[in-house]
């Protein structure tokens, strides 16, 4: 049994899919990230397996349980860090986290669990006068009161300064270096390279790519390719000379040339030497995973918050 | 399944918050005291209901001696009316309509003579049609005119007055500290559980909670308890003052302990009913204050409700806080326990109705 199975999962908001029929596992001890842009439809999804929300069609098991169904069974074994997470406002995280204690009748140390936030300096301070980030940390820690196997944290680091973002990288990955099961959404390339070892692309309640970051860019990505700086003749030239195909960027006044195999490379800068026009730089290069994200998905990234589903259903066409 | 020790926790960390909230913490606790000593000082302090009259007296008297002097001594000494006399020059109307007088009284110049002479003799008494003190000047100065009329003929009274009070002596304190506590019963559980359910549910705090062991049962019954703490320490305050500072007398005993208990379960159940059904903290606040307010003025909290018209009397039996005003006066002021079984039962059934309406229309979680 994996920890997490989802199988054709639906989730409709009125006419709108949110969620259209996807599938995928979690396993044991993995990193897994939903990424997408706003409106994609990853905190419906997590919600979902978090027994938050109701589904429409389709399976979800998480940890061997129907997470609507058996939702207060299930709790006890999660951990939950929701959306913008909030407490109540004259509370310190260690008072919160006896709280925590004692709403799930188990014994911890919370200076313990503090630490492994790296929340320690703030203990006593009470939860409105926290920053951004020592307010998500605290989130993290009340998610670790009842030593979950398996962990949900719903855009971890939205809005947070960058160095908080990476003190927030280093809880999660050191809970990951303790086992745990852990699944995030993020709209952060960069969150999702560094922490995930599988990741779901999501668009419009699809998911349009799954597996690991290399993966994904080699599936989806266009592959190496040569870049020269210089004049659209000089490609007309190289065109005609060579068996390669030659595609023109005029506003950056480059020359690209997609490689099937690294020796092309050499032919096609014969071809620019023999010429006898001038050119620029050279250089070889792959698509990133943000090129892939932008090729996969029909809106560009936003830094604001996750917005309320407000596209319409109707997948727009990939650029 | 429903767990003393989740409710515990629960309790401890939202009366620690109440406690840490020093805006809270005044109108949960000091506002009612201040609201029974503003209140107890208009109503029984110093003034203890003199009322003013101004008077003119154009009496010439008879051979040195003034009869109208007697005759004003006799009215000050009622102590209900006291006399300030005006100058003979002073235009006596205008004077009390540029100072906004309400009782005046003027005594003829032939007062003396006539009486003395056992002729008829007429005072003028001035009294504000609008205002409500006219009544019992006429009906004062009305007594001391038959006093004067039987001196002169030597008569003596022969039906006379002897008071007796009904039950208890009330006074308006006596009614003003069950109807504070009535309304510090109602205002705190009730705007607290509006204000932090419509809060809540909009900052998804009871999304998170529902991803703990907690139910929603148990998260009630704790904001519950703690009223029935804040009601019962406010209403001890309240008692102490009342009996210290202004000699109320009232009555303290185990009776009062249901209303207590009842009421902040029936106004932090309706304040939480407010906070589910409505969209968002400002739709939750503006209903609140709609059904707040009434209560708050027209159950007979700050007088009792027999002061009002009829038809406001009658609107004032459907609101929830008249039965526990009620109820509390029965208890403390007429110790009549009788009646006050019928406020209890009827706040009993409310309370069960609004509770179970509550929690049924609360979501912890959305679908």
């Amino acid at each position: 049994m994996l920890p997490i199975e989802v199988s054709k999962l639906q989730k409709n908001y009125g006419t709108l899919k949110a969620v259209d029929g996807i599938y995928f596992n979690v396993k044991e001890g993995e990193v897994f990230g939903l990424l997408g842009p706003n409106g994609a439809g990853k905190t419906t999804t997590i919600e979902i397996m978090e027994g938050l929300r109701a589904r429409d069609g389709g399976d979800v098991e998480v940890l061997g349980l129907d997470p609507w169904k058996k939702g207060y069974d299930l709790h006890k074994k999660i951990g939950v860090i929701p959306q913008e997470f909030t407490f109540i406002e004259k509370t310190t995280p260690r008072e919160a986290i006896v709280y925590y204690a004692d709403l799930f009748n188990v014994k911890v140390n919370p200076d313990e669990i503090l630490k492994d936030v790296l929340l320690e300096e703030s203990a006593k301070t009470y939860f409105e006068d926290l920053s951004g980030g020592q307010k998500r940390k605290t989130g993290l820690a009340l998610s670790l009161v009842n030593t979950p196997e398996l962990l949900f944290l719903d855009e971890p680091t939205t809005g947070l300064d960058p160095n908080a973002r990476r003190a927030i990288w280093d809880v999660i990955r050191g809970l990951k270096a303790k086992g745990k099961t852990i699944i995030l959404t993020t709209h952060y390339l960069d969150e999702a390279q560094q922490l995930c070892d599988r990741v779901a692309i999501m668009d419009h309640g699809h998911i349009v790519a799954l597996g690991t970051t290399e993966e994904i860019i080699q599936k989806h990505g266009s592959g190496e390719r040569l870049e020269i700086h210089g004049s659209e003749k000089l490609a007309e030239y190289i065109r005609a000379n060579t068996e390669l195909l030659v595609d023109y960027n005029k506003a950056r006044g480059e020359i690209l040339i997609p490689l099937k195999k690294k020796i092309d490379a050499l032919a096609a800068l014969a071809a620019a030497e023999q010429s006898g026009m001038d050119w620029g730089q050279i250089q070889t290069r792959q698509d990133s995973l943000d090129d892939v994200f932008v090729k996969l998905v029909s809106e560009p990234l936003g830094e604001q918050g996750e917005v309320a589903i407000e596209n319409s259903g109707k997948k727009k066409r990939r650029r | 399944m429903v767990s003393g020790r989740r409710i515990f926790a629960d309790f401890k960390v939202f009366s620690r918050g109440f406690l840490r909230n020093k805006f809270g913490l005044f109108f949960g606790l000091i506002f009612p005291v201040i609201l029974i000593l503003l209140f107890g000082a208009i109503f029984s302090g110093g003034s203890s209901g003199t009322l003013y009259v101004y008077a003119q007296n154009r009496d010439n008297g008879s051979n040195g001696y003034s009869l109208s002097t007697t005759y004003l001594e006799a009215i000050n000494k009622t102590e209900t009316l006291q006399v300030i006399t005006l100058e003979n020059s002073v235009n006596f109307t205008t004077y009390m309509s540029q100072n906004s007088i309400e009782n005046g009284l003027t005594i003829p110049e032939d007062f003396t003579v006539r009486y003395t002479t056992y002729q008829p003799v007429n005072v003028t008494v001035y009294t504000n049609p609008s205002g409500s003190t006219g009544g019992t000047v006429l009906g004062i100065i009305g007594a001391i005119n038959n006093r004067f009329n039987l001196g002169a003929f030597n008569g003596s009274t022969l039906i006379s007055i002897t008071q007796q009070n009904v039950g208890s002596q009330e006074s308006y304190i006596d009614f003003l500290v069950p109807g504070l506590i009535g309304f510090a019963i109602l205002v705190n559980p009730m705007f607290s559980l509006v204000e932090i359910s419509s809060q809540y549910k909009k900052n998804k705090l009871f999304k998170q909670l529902s991803l703990t062991p907690l139910t929603k049962i148990e998260w009630l019954t704790a904001k519950i308890l703690w009223y029935i703490v804040l009601s019962s320490m406010s209403f001890l305050l309240m008692a102490a003052v009342g009996i210290f500072a202004f000699g109320a007398n009232i009555n303290l005993t185990v009776w009062l302990i249901p209303f207590l208990i009842l009421g902040p379960m029936l106004f932090a159940s309706l304040g939480m009913l407010v906070g589910t059904v409505t969209k968002n903290p400002e739709t939750a606040g503006v209903i609140g204050n709609v059904v707040t307010f009434p209560m708050m003025f027209l159950s007979g909290t700050l007088f009792p409700i027999a002061f009002m018209p009829e038809y406001l009397q009658t609107f004032a039996h459907v609101l929830p806080l008249y039965y526990i005003v009620e109820g509390l006066n029965n208890v403390m002021v007429y110790q009549n326990y009788m009646a006050a079984v019928i406020d209890i039962a009827v706040i009993a059934i409310l309370t069960l109705v609004v509770l179970v309406l509550a929690v049924k229309l609360f979501k912890w979680r959305e679908d």
